[in-house]
This record gives structure tokens, C-alpha cells and sequence, in this order.
């Protein structure tokens, strides 16, 4: 009785052993389309427009049932990597890419901006109520460490008749790497040379000070239980937590509170001088109203598709986006693409060879 | 195949003896692989930086510059600091439970503490930024200033920091550390307590004696917690302040190998930030495998210096009465 049985499990446990690889190998990751069955397209990248590219592909879906669109948000790097080796057909990336991946990439990037994002300062003074306003060399050198009192004399010029309490600033910061960091030391590095020498722009940079917080989560809990704390967040989690920020002067020398209209405006300066490739960073932007810590998100497609058949529903898909999408970016809080910017991203849709 | 089938020609005992070696081939492997893949994925790291990065000090993702120290220290530093807080707290509750706890405590004792384990860690780091570190940092707030003046209490009361960090890692390896001590002086044979009673031992000393019966199972057991406190990550990254220094001060934030990992791996794209980050994997792999060896070492020159057999777990024997 019990040594067949103990073979039997001898037998199945070998078998299972063996044909584990094989049956890997054996299923091929992209699997070819038989005509008019799904049409499957994959893709990666960026966190922070996760929420809305669901929302889009989930309605673009609805109108074509025969297509689906898988995102996966696992970060810009990410996007970029993968786009670059071709397993997923489009990336997403909250920077654009730089030089040195253009040329490592097999063919041209098409970079589409999706939509707009924005940092918000965000801090913790209980005895002042109305909103502080901060100048970008202010913030700067409080991120350098170099300002480390709340009375200091610099703060207190651009906020008059605000008592500031006698305490130290507490700097919080983004622990992990994010396109949140990259646009707030962007706006850093352009208003303060300092900044840009030492610490410079990236998704993860070498804090001089501080402590670091894990995601807008952390870095907001940090500076909710911290007296005398200061951090960034995107703008949708600060509106969506009625989280208070404050107000950062733009290059016209306004102090902006950052809002879905005052960072649209900031991309529709840029309109005017877009280059070709819509790789352009938009902090610090000129003009009036406009709020200096705002920036594109982008999606990449390949200029030179294998698969046309993808590249073409893409292109559709990206059109409708563009047009009819953009009206749910301000439902979740996201600021629209001004209508200058939409219009040269139809015409560069062109460029993809179908 | 042909070997399992014939059973004329192998016995069960030795198709079961291939089988069972099979699996435990399986385990080496892994570990030679993951091995040989972290050394071949962090090779533009290794050729660029060498052995100063086993001692550089910075860490510049915008510059390339790449140094590990802060991160191994961090790691070492918060490990040792739980291991000296849970360990007393645990090896407490292993000997309560097992020799002085009145009987219908002990189940749920045990249980509860177990419990302690199956919380998942990021329940741990959202108790410790919303609950611990606010106490911590009224603590701080209160130590007087002749403490703060030392070199263990330097820097600015933030709450965050190597202290929170150690007292969260303390909490997540008690559950470790007891249940497996608590098993061992279990399973010390009841006749080596009754030879102490009767030698006119009290229950102190016959406790003692239960102890150094099973001291290599309990160092055992101290050293799954000290592992399992090496490769946590997201309690400790919520807590600690993620800022990569040297400092013994338990107030300043400092960083560990495994949080950098999962901060910045998703959003590293150039190539030799990501092989720096997969050469930190390697060296805290290296390290985990290191305190290892060192542990198993430590046991059995115990081992050896001792005259009676120190099984961990002496099956054979007797189960004391419960």
C-alpha cells in the first residue's frame, strides 16, 4: 500500500520538475493577433498619471471593444527602460528623456504631453494661518540647509505682517526616486546656481539636508507630525487631502498658489516656444499668473513602430486623448493641456510611420 | 527518470534519497544564482568604483557617484541596536512561557506573540510614523541637555531616526526569536531538570541548566532574528529618516541597504546608477551570508567545547510532560 504510492508522488514530483521549464518556454510573451479578435497593447511608466491613464484607457475601451490597454505604473525609469527594449509598446515617463537614452534607443521617440502636474510646498507652523509665500532662492536655500530658522530675515521680507515662530526648519524630502523630486530641484537648479551645483536635477538627488519621506504619503505625514517642517507634494495629493501649501513666486515676480488654471498657464507660455520634440521643461516659466513649479508628463511611442497595426489604434487612441480626454484630466484634479499644445501634438502624431 | 521507474533496481529509501537531494541541490543553486546574477548586473559598478565602494560615503544618483558605506552601516547599526533591545525582552518571554507561565496562559501567550509576526511590516511603519514617532520625539524633546550633548543623542528631536527605526525592528523580531526559543527549552529532556532538582537545585538554577542545555538552538534563534532584522525594509524606511550618514547618534536619521533599494530602484533609468543599486543587493547578500557563516561557526565551537551533545531539537528524546 505504501510503496506505490510513495512512487507515485516520486513520479508526479519528477514530472512536475521536468516539465516546469518547458511549459515556460513554451508560451511566448506576445502572442500574435488572429483578425478581428483583441487587440492587446501594453505599457509602463510613471506613477504620477497613473489615475488618469486608467480613466482613459477604461473609456477608450468602452468605444472600442476590441482593444485593450494594459498600464502598469512602475515608474518613469522604468518606462523608459522598457519602451527602450521594446517589452511594452508605449512608456510613460514624468521627465523627458535625456540625450543619452535617445541614442541608446532603437529608433526615434515620439514624446506626447498628456497632461500637466505641479509641486506644492507644503509646511507646518501652527501659529500662522494664512498661506506662507516663498521666493524659489528662499526655498532653495532652505533645501541647501543654508537657511535653517523660520525667523530668518529672508522669509520674513516676503511674507510681511506674518509672525513667524522662533523655531528650526525641519527639511522633508522624497525618500524614493520620483518625477515629484526631478521637477522640484528642476525649479531649484533655475532659480539658484548654488542649488544646481550641488545637488542638481534627477528623480533621486544627494540631500544636503533633511530627512526623507516614502512617496507624497510620506512626505506629507512627516511634515504633518513635525513642528516646524517643510516638504513638497504634487498639487493632486495636496487638493485631494485638503493638505494647505503655500505660495511660490514666478519669474514675473508674482507669488502663485499653485491651481489646475495657474499651472495651464504655464504650459500655454511654453506653447509659443515649443520645441519640435516637446522635450521642454516648464518651471520657472514666464508670464503672468502662471505658477514657476509646473510640468509636462509625457507618453513615448516609437517613431518607427514594427507593429502598425498597434501604432495605429495608439495614434487613434492618443487623438482622442488629446481632444476628448482631456476633460477628464480636471475631474481628478490633473491641470489640461492648453489647446496651443494640443494642436501641435496632432500635427506631430504625423511623425509616427504607420 | 528510467532510475525512478525501475524498482527493481533502486529501493524507495534511495529514489526518496534523490529526490529529497534534488531539493536541497535546488537551494544551493538559488543562492549560487542570485549570487552570480547581483555580481554580473552590477559589474559597471564593481569595474567603476572597486573596493571604495565597500568605504565612500557618498551617494550622488545626479553625479554618478556611488559609496555604500552609509547604507551598510545603517543596516548593521539598526540590526545590532534591536538585536540588544529584543533579545532580553524575548528570551524573557520564551522562559515565562515554557517554564514559570501558569498552563492555561500559555496558549495564548504564545499565540499572541506570534501574532506580532503576521502583521505585515508597512502596518508596522504607519503604526511607527503615526503612533511611535510622535512619542519619540517628546521623548527627545524632554532629555535633558547633558544627554543630548553625547554622541549617542546628537542633533535635532525629529522623531525619525536610527532610535525609532531600532525600536520598530525590536518589536518585528521578538515574535522570531521567542517562538523558536520557546520551542527549544521545550524540548530540553525533562530529566535534565529533574538530575538539577535533584541535585538540591532551585528553579532559577534548574532553569539555568535548561538554558545551557539548549544554548546553541537559543543563539540559533537570536540569529533568525538578527537576519530577519538585516532585510527589512519598509517599516524601517518609513521610520528612519533615509538619509545617508555615519553616525552613531540615534536621533539622526540614517538609511539602510534594503530601504535605498526599494526607494529608488523603480525610478533609476541610467546604467550605472541601476548596477550601483544591484551591487547594494550584493553586498547586503554578502553580508546576510557572512553573519551566517559567523553564527553557525559561533555554534558549533560551542558545540565542540562542550562535552554533552547539543542537539537543537533532540527528537529522539522524550517530550516533557505537559
Amino acid at each position: 500500500m505504501r510503496r506505490p504510492k510513495l512512487l507515485l508522488t516520486v513520479l508526479l514530483v519528477t514530472t512536475l520538475i521536468g516539465c516546469q521549464p518547458k511549459e515556460q518556454s513554451s508560451s511566448p510573451s506576445t502572442s500574435s493577433q488572429a483578425p478581428g479578435s483583441t487587440i492587446t497593447i501594453n505599457g509602463a511608466g510613471a506613477t504620477f498619471p497613473y489615475p488618469l491613464y486608467s480613466k482613459w484607457f477604461d473609456e477608450y475601451q468602452k468605444m472600442h471593444t476590441n482593444i485593450r490597454i494594459n498600464y502598469q505604473s512602475i515608474g518613469s525609469g522604468g518606462g523608459i527602460k522598457q519602451v527602450t527594449a521594446g517589452t511594452v509598446f508605449f512608456g510613460a515617463s514624468d521627465g523627458p528623456m535625456t540625450d543619452e537614452q535617445i541614442k541608446a534607443a532603437p529608433a526615434p521617440m515620439l514624446h506626447l504631453p498628456t497632461v500637466l502636474g505641479a509641486v506644492a510646498p507644503i509646511y507646518n507652523i501652527t501659529s500662522v494661518t494664512k498661506p506662507l509665500q516663498f521666493t524659489g532662492p528662499t526655498l532653495a536655500d532652505i533645501y541647501l540647509g543654508k537657511i535653517t530658522r523660520w525667523d530668518d530675515a529672508r522669509i520674513a521680507k516676503d511674507n510681511p505682517g506674518v509672525a513667524l515662530p522662533a523655531t528650526d526648519i525641519v527639511v522633508v524630502h522624497r525618500s524614493d526616486g520620483s518625477g515629484t523630486t526631478y521637477i522640484w530641484c528642476d525649479f531649484l537648479s533655475k532659480v539658484s546656481p548654488d542649488y544646481q551645483k550641488r545637488v542638481g536635477v534627477a528623480t533621486s538627488v544627494s540631500w544636503p539636508a533633511g530627512v526623507g519621506g516614502k512617496g507624497n504619503e510620506g512626505v506629507s505625514g512627516l511634515v504633518r507630525q513635525t513642528p516646524g517642517a517643510i516638504g513638497y507634494v504634487e498639487l493632486i495629493y495636496a487638493l485631494q487631502n485638503k493638505i494647505p501649501f503655500g505660495a511660490v513666486q514666478n519669474k514675473a515676480g508674482e507669488f502663485v498658489t499653485a491651481s489646475l488654471d495657474s499651472v495651464t498657464a504655464a504650459a500655454a507660455k511654453a506653447a509659443s516656444s515649443m520645441p519640435a520634440d516637446f522635450r521642454v521643461s516648464i518651471t520657472n516659466a514666464d508670464g503672468a499668473g502662471v505658477y514657476p513649479i509646473s510640468s509636462f508628463t509625457w507618453i513615448l511611442l516609437s517613431e518607427k513602430p514594427q507593429d502598425k497595426e498597434r501604432a495605429r489604434v495608439m495614434v487613434d487612441f492618443m487623438k482622442w486623448a488629446l481632444r476628448d480626454g482631456q476633460h477628464f484630466a480636471t475631474d481628478l484634479h490633473y491641470a489640461p493641456l492648453p489647446k496651443a499644445v494640443v494642436d501641435q501634438e496632432l500635427a506631430a502624431l504625423s511623425k509616427i510611420q504607420l | 527518470m528510467g532510475m525512478f521507474s525501475n524498482r527493481r533496481r533502486s529501493s524507495d529509501d534511495g529514489s526518496f534519497r534523490v529526490v529529497t537531494g534534488a531539493f536541497a541541490a535546488l537551494v544551493l543553486l538559488a543562492v549560487a544564482g542570485i549570487g552570480f546574477e547581483l555580481s554580473r548586473q552590477s559589474m559597471l559598478s564593481i569595474r567603476r568604483f572597486g573596493m571604495s565602494f565597500w568605504t565612500g560615503t557618498t551617494w550622488d544618483p545626479v553625479s554618478g557617484v556611488f559609496g555604500a558605506l552609509p547604507f551598510i552601516w545603517g543596516t548593521l547599526y539598526s540590526s545590532i541596536l534591536a538585536l540588544l533591545i529584543a533579545t532580553p525582552i524575548a528570551l524573557g518571554i520564551a522562559i515565562f512561557i515554557s517554564e514559570l507561565s501558569p498552563r492555561f496562559l500559555r496558549q495564548p501567550l504564545s499565540y499572541l506573540t506570534e501574532l506580532l509576526a503576521a502583521i505585515p511590516s508597512i502596518v508596522y511603519g504607519l503604526w511607527g510614523i503615526f503612533v511611535l514617532v510622535p512619542i519619540v520625539r517628546k521623548l527627545e524633546l524632554s532629555a535633558p541637555d547633558a544627554i543630548r550633548k553625547l554622541a549617542l543623542f546628537k542633533g535635532p528631536p525629529l522623531g525619525v531616526g536610527m532610535g525609532t527605526a531600532a525600536l520598530i525592528l525590536a518589536v518585528m523580531v521578538i515574535p522570531f526569536t521567542s517562538s523558536v526559543a520557546r520551542e527549544i527549552l521545550k524540548n530540553v529532556p525533562t530529566a535534565q531538570r529533574e538530575a538539577a532538582y535533584a541535585l538540591g537545585a532551585t528553579r532559577w538554577e534548574a532553569i539555568k541548566v535548561a538554558i545551557g542545555y539548549g544554548k546553541s538552538g537559543i543563539i540559533g534563534s537570536i540569529m533568525l532574528g538578527f537576519g530577519r532584522a538585516l532585510g527589512e525594509t519598509m517599516a524601517v524606511t518609513m521610520v528612519i529618516g533615509n538619509n545617508p550618514q555615519v553616525t552613531a547618534s540615534l536621533f539622526a536619521p540614517q538609511y539602510t541597504m534594503a530601504a535605498v533599494i526599494a526607494n529608488e530602484f523603480t525610478e533609476a533609468a541610467d546604467d550605472l546608477y541601476l548596477n550601483a543599486l544591484v551591487e547594494i543587493g550584493l553586498v547586503l547578500f554578502i553580508i546576510t551570508i557572512a553573519i551566517n557563516a559567523l553564527s553557525r561557526l559561533l555554534i558549533w565551537s560551542m558545540e565542540k567545547r562542550s562535552s554533552r551533545p547539543m542537539a537543537i531539537v533532540p527528537l529522539l528524546e522524550e517530550q516533557p510532560a505537559q
